[in-house]
């Protein structure tokens, strides 16, 4: 049975890259708990043997040609960045 | 009478005749939005400048004869990419996004066809909810009674045509999101068979239960839509290389027809007033030439707990592209890399979007995948089967798309698991990837629209398309309209 603690979901919230407050924590742990703990219905099914669907079209890996096409321009890419420089996009410090 | 009341063949008609102009039909729209939504909150923005223009340019060209939605006003949910229009998903995080690269394919494919886009739609943010509720700029609200949700997560989409604001709209549907605003406001929406539409510039929330999909006023109107919109496309590999028949050839013609009915679908949980609308509608199609008879979907009941395990699994995967380095905001707080992740996701995301994909990381996460993913990818397979032991012997199934009526706002936004009950009846069609329509059946005691929901065999959208269209010309409650902004009747 779940029974999720905050420790937990400080872990998965770095997973997630999310910012969580010991608050928030304790709200996400209520939540989370209460959703898992009805999907254990699931339990109820023997799924032994059953194969898992990824997705439903019987659809193999899709080849095209490996060419470059033309798309858009470094410009038009940049227009949305919070922050660039030099025609690239700019990020705070990746190294301590 | 409003130009809005004719269907899209009458206004090709009239139009191609230049008995009425596409500004005419562009100017109908905008003076329906400026007259409601400041009620609805269908839109999220307006393209009022660039579609005016284009509406002269259309009248000047004249109708060539074959564009199949020349001059039809429409509008698009806003997690479709137009370039040059806002595209917000309804999402602080995107709220300065204004310029995206390019069209999506099925925007490419109406603008190929020359139909006029006026606005985009409000929605749950991401697509995530069942209300409109979770909009983070305003709710939408139903144009039935304005203390009610629309439905969602394409509750804008759904109230703009109900609210006569545009002919057509655009939605998508990850688990009901276009049939259940449909089913709540009065009007036809069609998730459409997964692979039948591109998803190209459409923002992914669940790309293996993702699709687009048309919501009109009439089933007609409806089938010429999708087939604008349907097709292979090489910039989507999940879209199936399937030829498009003429949905809008309709004869209505149900002699023969086999209808199966879950008794899952009117059980418990199914309000009274709902359950006998739809026993109302089987007499009407016995009444057409079709039988019926009750089956089972014996898995059913679990597709909920499947649906939020993987939709959220995926989410987790798909929104991790919102990184505040490229697109989007990035916080002001963050001294390294790691932090302004974490700190643009958690300034820039709403509730329940965070929730899904902290469950969608826990559920994928060491030592939890077995237990939850990979489980509720087995149940998936089970509820697949399901519907396709029924209908190798029946041609459609039929049900109810809700199992209530439309619900007032901040009556279940507390409790993520009563919301996510409401999807219930569209869950599982998200799961098994078949095509699904909601079609007005009619009115609660209180006023409120209730939906009909017919699901077809795999790329069998034509048979849903006659299936409701033969009940649509029976009953005609399409003809009743919302009472809003000084009574439009």
């Amino acid at each position: 049975m779940a029974n999720i603690t905050r420790d937990q979901v400080m872990h998965v919230a770095h997973l997630a890259r999310l910012a969580v407050t010991e608050e928030e924590a304790d709200a996400f742990a209520n939540d989370l708990d209460a959703i898992i703990n009805y999907a254990e219905q699931l339990n109820e099914l023997d799924t032994e043997g059953v194969e898992p669907t990824t997705h439903v079209l019987d659809l193999k890996n899709i080849m095209r040609d490996d060419k470059a096409e033309k798309w858009a321009h470094r410009d038009d890419a940049l227009t949305n960045a919070p922050d660039k420089q030099g025609g690239q996009f700019k990020v705070p410090s990746i190294l301590e | 009478m409003s130009l809005f009341d004719l269907s899209f063949k009458e206004l090709e008609r009239q139009l191609h005749n230049k008995e009425i102009t596409v500004e005419d039909l562009v100017d109908t729209s905008y003076k329906r939005i400026k007259e409601v939504d400041d009620d609805v909150h269908a839109f999220l923005s307006l393209n009022e400048e660039q579609a005016r223009e284009q509406a002269r340019e259309l009248d000047k060209a004249g109708h060539d004869g074959r564009a199949k939605l020349y001059g039809i006003p429409a509008g698009i949910k806003d997690n479709i990419a137009i370039k040059g229009q806002p595209l917000t998903c309804a999402s602080q995080f995107l709220r300065n996004f204004n310029d995206p690269l390019y069209n999506a394919t099925v925007v490419n494919k109406l603008n190929a066809e020359q139909s006029v886009t006026v606005g985009k739609l409000n929605l749950d943010e991401f697509a995530m909810g069942s209300s409109n509720e979770n909009s983070s700029f305003v709710p939408t609200r139903n144009p039935w009674d304005l203390d009610r949700v629309p439905g969602g997560s394409s509750g804008g989409s759904a109230a703009a045509v109900a609210a006569g604001e545009v002919l057509f709209a655009l939605g998508s549907d990850t688990g009901g999101s276009i049939r259940q605003p449909a089913s709540f406001c009065g009007v036809v929406g069609m998730k459409p068979t997964y692979g039948r539409v591109s998803r190209f510039g459409l923002v992914a929330f669940a790309s293996s239960l993702d699709h687009i999909g048309p919501i009109t006023r009439t089933v007609a109107d409806n089938a010429r839509v999708l087939e604008v919109i349907a097709g292979h496309d090489r910039m989507d590999s999940t879209s199936a290389d399937v030829d498009v028949p003429e949905y809008s050839n309709l004869t209505g013609d149900m002699t023969g027809m086999k209808i199966a009915v879950p008794k899952e679908y009117l059980a418990e949980g199914v309000s009274e007033e709902v359950k006998n609308t739809i026993l109302d509608a089987l007499k009407v199609y016995e009444s057409l030439g079709a039988t019926w008879e009750e089956v089972s979907l014996p898995h059913s009941k679990y597709a909920v707990a499947a649906y939020y395990l993987l939709s959220s699994s995926e989410a987790s995967a798909n929104l991790a592209r919102f990184d505040g380095v490229r697109y989007g905001v990035r916080s002001e707080n963050a001294e390294n890399m790691i932090d302004m992740f974490k700190l643009s996701r958690s300034e820039g995301f709403g509730d329940e979007v965070k929730r899904r994909i902290m469950l969608g990381t826990f559920a994928l996460s060491s030592g939890y995948y077995d237990a939850y993913y990979k489980k509720a990818q087995k149940v998936r397979t089970l509820i697949k089967q399901d519907f396709d032991k029924v209908l190798e012997e029946y041609d459609v199934i039929i049900g109810p798309t809700a199992p209530t009526t439309a619900f007032k706002i901040g009556e279940k936004i507390e409790d993520p698991l009563t919301m996510y009950a409401n999807d219930i009846l569209t869950i599982p069609v998200n799961l098994a990837g078949n095509p699904a329509l909601s079609v007005p059946a009619g009115f609660s005691e209180a006023g409120l629209p209730i939906g009909l929901q017919i699901i077809g065999r795999p790329f069998a959208e034509a048979t849903v398309y006659e299936a409701a269209y033969a009940y649509e010309q029976e009953t005609k409650h399409y003809l009743k309209k919302p009472h809003l902004g000084g009574g439009a009747s």
